[in-house]
């Protein structure tokens, strides 16, 4: 049996589901902003995927910026992150619920 | 059996295994460790997907770059260990209510999967194409596409980063006293 763009879609779906699922369960936002990383890692994997069935280098290019975006966002993320802890000594998202203190 | 078939089930299962593992512990340090063995089986794919490039840029890029990013910020701020049973205790989806709302979705998410998968495979897979060298893996025809087709993007991209850079630093700065 051949592995065929069904078994890729599959995988990058349960890829997608189980980060999901730490974005729900976990209560550390350090891992909220990982499990955010997983989901990306996922539709990049549908991405190539998809270039490869249809012979286009879109998939590849759009990958490309998918991982600049993540780049972006992990490092303002994180230096949210930063600035929260300071503030609140803890990385419980339940101990952020107020805008402004 | 191919090789490729092989090799897709083998990083399959690893690209899972780790993905699980990272949602499933409590110390960041292992969640991140566990991520970038997840990065690497995905590198793998993309090699079987014929995309060299894709799988270079990943292992740079997310197992080197973003990674190290993490763990520097875990090991600066000493991260606790989760605590279970605080939250347990205090989440609000922790309610009889919330949890007999969460069952009925539960139930009819997993028919639905369960009709996907069926109707699936019932259906004839669509078979990946070969495509011949010079295809999707020539790393010219990427930088061709990305600063003709793409280059507004690509510009674009470039300015976001700045303004990424500018805000993680104005946002970590300690405030003056």
């Amino acid at each position: 049996m051949d592995v065929t763009l069904n078994h890729y879609l599959v995988l990058s779906a349960m890829l997608f589901a189980i980060g999901t699922a730490g974005v729900f369960l976990r209560r550390n936002v350090i891992t909220l902003l990982l499990s955010i990383e997983i989901m990306l890692n996922a539709v990049n994997l549908t991405f190539v995927a998809a270039g490869r069935h249809f012979a286009a280098v879109d998939g590849q290019v759009i990958v490309f910026f998918v991982m600049t975006v993540a780049a972006a966002e992990a490092a303002v993320g994180l230096a949210i992150v930063i600035a929260l802890f300071r503030h609140r000594e803890s990385l419980n998202p339940e101990a952020f619920t107020s805008l402004k203190w | 059996m191919a090789f490729e078939t092989i090799g897709f089930y083998v990083l399959a299962a690893l690209a899972i295994i780790a993905s699980v593992g990272v949602i499933g512990q409590r110390n960041p340090i292992y969640s991140v460790m566990s991520l970038i063995g997840s990065f690497g089986a995905l590198a793998g794919l993309y090699i079987l997907l014929d995309s060299p490039f894709t799988a270079v840029t990943q292992i740079i890029v997310y197992a080197g770059a973003i990674m190290v990013l993490f763990l520097f910020v875990v090991m600066l701020l000493n991260v606790p260990r989760e605590d279970a049973a605080e939250w347990d205790r205090s989440h609000p989806l922790n309610r009889p209510g919330a949890r007999r709302f969460g069952a009925v979705l539960a139930v009819f998410l997993l028919l639905e999967l369960g009709w996907a998968v069926w109707h699936a495979s019932t259906r004839e897979a669509v078979a990946l194409n070969t495509v011949s060298a010079g295809g999707v893996s020539s790393v010219a025809a990427i930088g061709r596409s990305i600063f003709t087709d793409y280059s507004f993007q690509f510009e674009a991209t470039s300015i976001l980063i700045l303004v990424a850079m500018v805000g993680a630093v104005v946002l970590a700065r300690k405030e003056p006293q």
